[in-house]
């Protein structure tokens, strides 16, 4: 068993990021197709390693301990700790995240020409900060990750984006400035009350009541920008849109789960009271979610557009399932949420691959692909019926969940969710119909070459995935399970239920 | 090998052929990825009938746990192989037919280069039927349920470059998915009643919730006919069934062989499976199975009113299929679940024959679809006239009834008539059921006559399929239409068939049709003692529950007239046809120019297409319009984020500045919270 491993495998990538950096002050400046190569695979052995530890990490993880596990704790400074550790409910997120770096690399491989040096160091610092916001186990270092994740996205969409990323960027950066001013607040006030700053004995710590009301409003403020949820979503699509494709995935397959995360991580454990009382406001925004942004996405001219609106609706079903309060749909949500990472990652890259060779998104370009692309047609028809939650995929699986736990809290609102399952075919199979269906009538179009053995690199294991998961998608519960019972218990105790 | 083992082969060879042709089928060529499919399917086929032979001689029903699906406390589904005598029903229902349509498909789609494309999705949909019928749980339902809705959507959008066919493939999996709405819902209500979703877990435990439920309005709502009514919306979906029967006649853009497989003899007949499957709730949701007996018989009685004036030979059958699964629904809400599926086992071989008949008719005249430029073809196609006829004659149900026991008829003869005599029984106690009886009735006479009219408007009369163009295509009528299929399909002409001459076609297709014809013939006769006479229970043996006060079975003498009446209004639909199509032929087109309200309501199917295209796609289109550009872009972006950049920006900067400065604010918050962290820090050690 490796010593440390959680600190070893949320540093492994700014160790990386740190060789790249001295590779381009050692190296001889006017050679820069070579610095850029070797900096490209060393990102990509990082990345590589950094997923190898992750998958030792979760074959050593304890599936019948709900509590944290490989725990690490060094006083650090002013009364906060370096703690880490892992659970049932975060140890997946780290997988997930160290599985799609990798790709992201890949993916990056000859789209990104500029600043390849820095680009590479950005998606390195991005992955530490990302895992380190599902190892961090002290609030303070929660913080600095969970914050600090989103200075890297906001260069990867502000250097790399697309034309309009400055106001994206603006865009993304208001949003989270909000939310988290409020939860820093929030923070500095428990740590004060309950004299810790160790999420642990938070979880144990009872806040008041009426305190609790005003801390959950500022928790949820910075993560339902993060979900995000209705009506702070309107930063999503554009980012998505400027952010390049590697970033886009990184966005919609992690970035995304960090609210979801931090709602089973503080607001249900430390703020049952609060989390009862606001369960039918999170109910009615995520059902809003569900059917707003499901026929908003029905009207986009643009696919990145298109997807980034219909993750919106993805993500109502997480938020939904959590404040459901059982296991089934607690277990529903986290199980949303890693498919949706898987899925939409590969929606995005789907993307990416027309958008590599036409430079457009724009869905009245396309069409008639699947003459020339047959592959390609087939991969995106695959990720296009597990985002409409087709049954064996894994977009099945958490859908069908959330919904079921819900039932029996709040039926009205389960009705109005799964009439999303009817809006996601209907904007799903059009935009696939339009883009790929069809006689190919753009004479751009006539030359474009099918998925390359990069492609086909990338897209593999997110196949699998999709469909192991759904298939089996015990993969995931049978880590998930002793957590979730215990914080679904411990819940429903708190609230007396 | 054990039949454990058997079925489990049998399930998953399909699986395999669609593996190997859709990933392979480029690298192998197409005979061999032909070869694959075709050849795995006959080996289901093979051990389905070995296993329903077996279940005949008694054997056992018996349960394949395979591997865990989605299981969460109570939540238990298991990917499993339930063999009963109702699956066993379907398994050879649909691996009969699957095979013979693998086969027929050989010469029917003998010019296409995507064949191995085609035979995955064929196999591919076989797989996910077999799954359908086997499963023991909802969840493995559901697979099989939308799996079979993604192969449909598959096929009917085949001919990819065909507008209209992308356009009814969506149409069809997004109606489907309106029914899994409600499906979906119906399975949340069982679990949350019972707290499974197993079949064998969840019957014995429906007497002890008869009387779970809600006072609302001064009346008691039983959750048991919630949770029936909820499902069968699911099956209104899935069996094309009045409101959500739109997309089954558009679904009619796919290749033939498809129509035959799928949305005549086995996808559309789930929704009655399902019904029949869960007998156990039905039979204690009274309320539920009324709604099934309504919808069930105003489906019936549409769909066979707009098949009278239909003109495309594929669509009138498809509307002859949405009518007879009206009946199997009717059949099912009075109780007479054997009847249902006895009526679905048959209809499965005489509306598969009657397809590919059709299907061997447009192959005949160049993938002409339209029977206004047909004719005179029995002598041209003597083999797939006679076909026709057997399948015509056992849809329409003729028989001479009251000799030899059973009476003597052709295949939907039986199953028909135990489908009215239920009906009539279960009348006697419930209105209803006696609605259902009257329309099952009226209808026979309707089915007869657009049946026959199909028959003698393609065979009989003159030829219009010579060499003058056909003049007759008014503008409005080409949305319904659907002939010229696309280039890959190597067809250069697209004249319709004008100038060829009708040929029979190749043994490939013949063979199927015959063997169909034999099940056409026969499978009444055979079996009706079996599915609905006095050896039922020993047949069923429990596979379908039947409460102690359902006696629609039972031997009962009826009056001569419900005995007789069905033949009678049979034979008159028939004389109908004869007088209009063959005595009278220039009647009909002078009724269709005058374009009389009666006519216009039928040929436009009662306008169901241009109502939900008002209500549901424009109004989907104006919401979505409506929350983007006045939700999000005006309200929430314009007072939100761009509000404040407005706000910001008359300060006097320029967007260069944010541009570069908006790192440094973000890094500034970050560095505050360091400060607080600080603070914080000394104010503790203080």
């Amino acid at each position: 068993m490796l010593p440390n491993i959680l600190s070893v495998v949320t540093f492994l990538p700014l160790v990386g990021a740190l060789a790249v950096t001295l590779l381009r002050f050692l190296a001889r400046a006017d050679d820069k197709p070579a610095i850029d190569r070797n900096a490209k695979w060393i990102a990509l052995w990082t990345t590589l390693i950094t997923l190898a530890v992750s998958v030792v990490l979760v074959a050593q993880f304890d599936q019948s301990n709900p509590g944290f596990q490989f725990v690490e704790r060094y006083d650090w400074f002013a009364g906060a700790t370096y703690s880490m550790g892992v659970d049932g409910i975060s140890v997946l997120f780290v997988l997930l995240t160290a599985f799609l770096l990798p790709l992201c690399i890949v993916a990056s491989w000859s789209s990104i020409k500029e600043r390849v040096v820095e680009y590479m160091i950005a998606f390195l610092v991005l992955e530490t900060l990302v895992i380190g916001v599902f190892t961090a186990t002290d609030l303070f270092l929660f913080y600095i990750f969970f914050e600090g994740g989103l200075v890297p996205m906001f260069l990867i969409i502000g250097i790399w984006g697309g034309k309009n990323r400055v106001y994206a960027a603006y865009k993304f950066f208001l949003y989270t400035l909000l939310g988290s001013i409020l939860m820093l607040g929030a923070m500095l006030y428990m740590a004060a009350t309950a004299h810790t700053t160790s999420i642990p004995e938070l979880m144990k710590h009872h806040f008041d009541p009426e305190v609790q009301l005003f801390l959950w409003v500022a928790f949820t403020a910075s993560f339902a920008v993060k979900m995000p949820m209705w009506p702070v979503h309107t930063w999503l699509p554009d980012a998505h849109v400027e952010a390049p494709t590697a970033g886009s995935v990184i966005l919609a397959g992690i970035l995304l789960k960090l609210g979801g995360y931090g709602f089973l991580r503080f607001n249900l454990p430390m703020f049952p009271h609060a989390s009862e009382v606001f369960t039918p406001l999170i109910f009615t925004l995520s059902v809003i979610a569900i059917v707003y942004t499901s026929l908003v996405a029905f009207r986009q001219t643009d696919i990145k557009k298109l997807i980034a609106y219909s993750s919106v609706a993805h993500m109502g079903f997480v938020t939904m399932g959590i404040f459901a309060g059982n296991a089934i749909g607690v277990q529903g949500a986290i199980f949303q949420m890693l498919s949706h990472g898987v899925i939409s990652g590969a929606l995005f890259l789907c993307v990416g691959v027309v958008y590599d060779r036409m430079h457009t998104r724009e869905i009245a370009f396309y069409g008639g692909l699947v003459n020339r692309m047959p592959w390609y047609a087939a991969t995106f028809m695959l990720f296009t019926m597990a985002n409409v939650g087709l049954p064996g995929t894994s977009g099945f699986v958490g859908e069908i969940l959330t919904m079921t736990g819900t039932y029996s809290v709040s039926t009205w609102t389960v009705i109005v969710a799964a009439s999303g399952v009817i809006f996601s075919a209907v904007y799903a199979l059009t935009v696939y119909r339009r883009v790929v269906f069809g006689e190919m009538t753009n004479p751009k179009l006539m030359d474009i070459t099918d998925l390359d053995w990069r492609e086909v690199a990338i897209f593999a294991p997110l196949i699998v995935g999709t469909l192991a998961l759904g298939v089996y998608p015990k993969l995931v519960f049978a880590v998930t399970q002793a957590s979730v019972d215990a914080l679904v218990s411990t819940y429903s105790a708190a609230i007396g239920g | 090998m054990s039949p454990q083992t058997l079925v489990t082969i049998l399930v998953f060879a399909p699986l395999l052929g669609a593996i190997v042709a859709g990933l392979f089928g480029r690298r192998i060529g197409h005979v061999p990825s032909m070869a694959v499919t075709t050849g795995l399917l006959f080996l289901s086929c093979l051990i389905a009938w070995i296993n329903f032979v077996a279940n005949f001689n008694g054997a056992p029903k018996f349960l394949v746990e395979l591997l865990p699906f989605i299981q969460i406390g109570d939540f238990q589904s298991t990917w499993s192989i339930r063999v009963d005598t109702l699956s066993s029903v379907m398994l050879v229902v649909v691996t009969s037919v699957s095979a013979l349509v693998h086969l027929y498909s050989w010469g029917y789609m003998a010019e296409d280069d995507s064949k191995p494309r085609f035979f995955a999705y064929l196999s591919l949909f076989t797989f996910a039927m077999l799954a359908l019928v086997t499963a023991n749980d909802f969840m493995q339902l559901f697979f099989g349920w939308e799996g079979v809705g993604l192969a449909s959507y598959l096929l009917i959008g085949f001919w990819f470059k065909k507008p209209t066919a992308n356009a009814a493939a969506i149409k069809a999996f997004v109606v489907n998915r309106v029914g899994d709405f409600g499906f979906a819902l119906g399975i949340m209500t069982v679990f949350w009643m019972f707290h499974t979703i197993r079949f064998d877990q969840l019957f014995p435990l429906i007497p002890s919730m008869l009387n779970k439920g809600w006072d609302f309005a001064g009346q008691h709502w039983s959750a048991l006919d919630l949770a029936g009514a909820l499902l069968f919306v699911g099956a209104m979906g899935k069996s094309a069934q009045f409101f959500l029967h739109t997309w089954l006649p558009d679904a009619m853009e796919g290749p033939t062989p498809v129509s035959a497989l799928i949305h005549a003899a086995t996808m559309v007949t789930a929704g009655v499976y399902m019904v029949c499957l869960l007998s156990p709730i039905y039979e204690h949701a009274p309320v539920a199975r009324d709604i099934v007996i309504m919808i069930g018989a105003i489906t019936s009685l549409f769909a066979a009113t707009v098949g009278l004036a239909q003109n495309d030979i594929k669509r009138v059958i498809a509307y002859s299929t949405c009518s007879q699964l009206g009946y199997m629904f009717i059949a099912a809400g009075v109780g007479a679940y054997q009847a249902g599926m006895f009526h679905l086992f048959t209809h499965a071989f005489f509306k598969a024959l009657l397809f590919l008949g059709a299907g061997s008719v447009i192959h005949a005249m160049h993938h002409e679809q339209d029977m206004r430029a047909m004719g005179a073809l029995r002598k041209k196609i003597p083999v797939t006239w006679a076909v026709m006829m057997i399948g015509t004659i056992a849809i329409t149900g003729l028989g001479i009834p009251e000799i030899m026991g059973h009476g003597l008829g052709f295949a939907g003869f039986y199953s028909k008539d135990g489908i009215l005599e239920a009906a009539y029984k279960a009348g006697l106690s419930n209105p209803t059921a006696n609605f259902g009886f009257l329309v099952g009735l009226a209808v026979a006479g309707l089915t007869a006559f657009y049946s026959w009219r199909l028959i003698f408007m393609t065979f009989e009369g003159k030829p219009k399929w010579g060499a003058h163009p056909h003049d007759d295509h008014a503008g409005h009528h080409a949305q319904i239409e659907s002939h010229s299929e696309p280039d890959t399909h190597g067809h250069d002409d697209h004249g319709h068939g004008h100038g060829h001459t009708p040929h029979e076609s190749p043994w490939v297709m013949l063979v199927p049709l015959l063997v169909l014809s034999v099940g056409a013939i026969a499978a009444g006769f055979v079996f009706a003692p079996y599915f609905i006479g006095e050896d039922h229970d020993a047949f069923w043996r429990g596979a379908i529950f039947v409460s102690a006060n359902n006696h629609v079975l039972n031997e009962m003498e009826l009056p001569a007239w419900v005995t007789w009446s069905p033949l009678a209004v049979s034979v008159l639909g028939l004389l109908v046809a004869c007088y209009f199509y063959l005595l009278k032929p220039e009647l009909p087109p002078r009724i269709a120019a005058q374009k009389g309200p009666i006519w216009t309501f039928l040929y436009n199917k009662w306008f169901f297409d241009e109502i939900y295209d008002f209500i549901f796609v424009k109004g989907a289109k104006l919401l979505g319009d409506l929350f983007w550009k006045v939700g999000d872009q005006k309200l929430i972006d314009g007072l939100g984020p761009n509000g404040f950049a407005r706000a910001s920006l008359e300060g006097g900067k320029r967007v260069a500045k944010v541009q570069t400065g908006y790192v440094y604010h973000y890094a500034f918050v970050m560095l505050l919270g360091v400060l607080g962290l600080l603070s914080y820090g000394i104010w503790l050690a203080s």
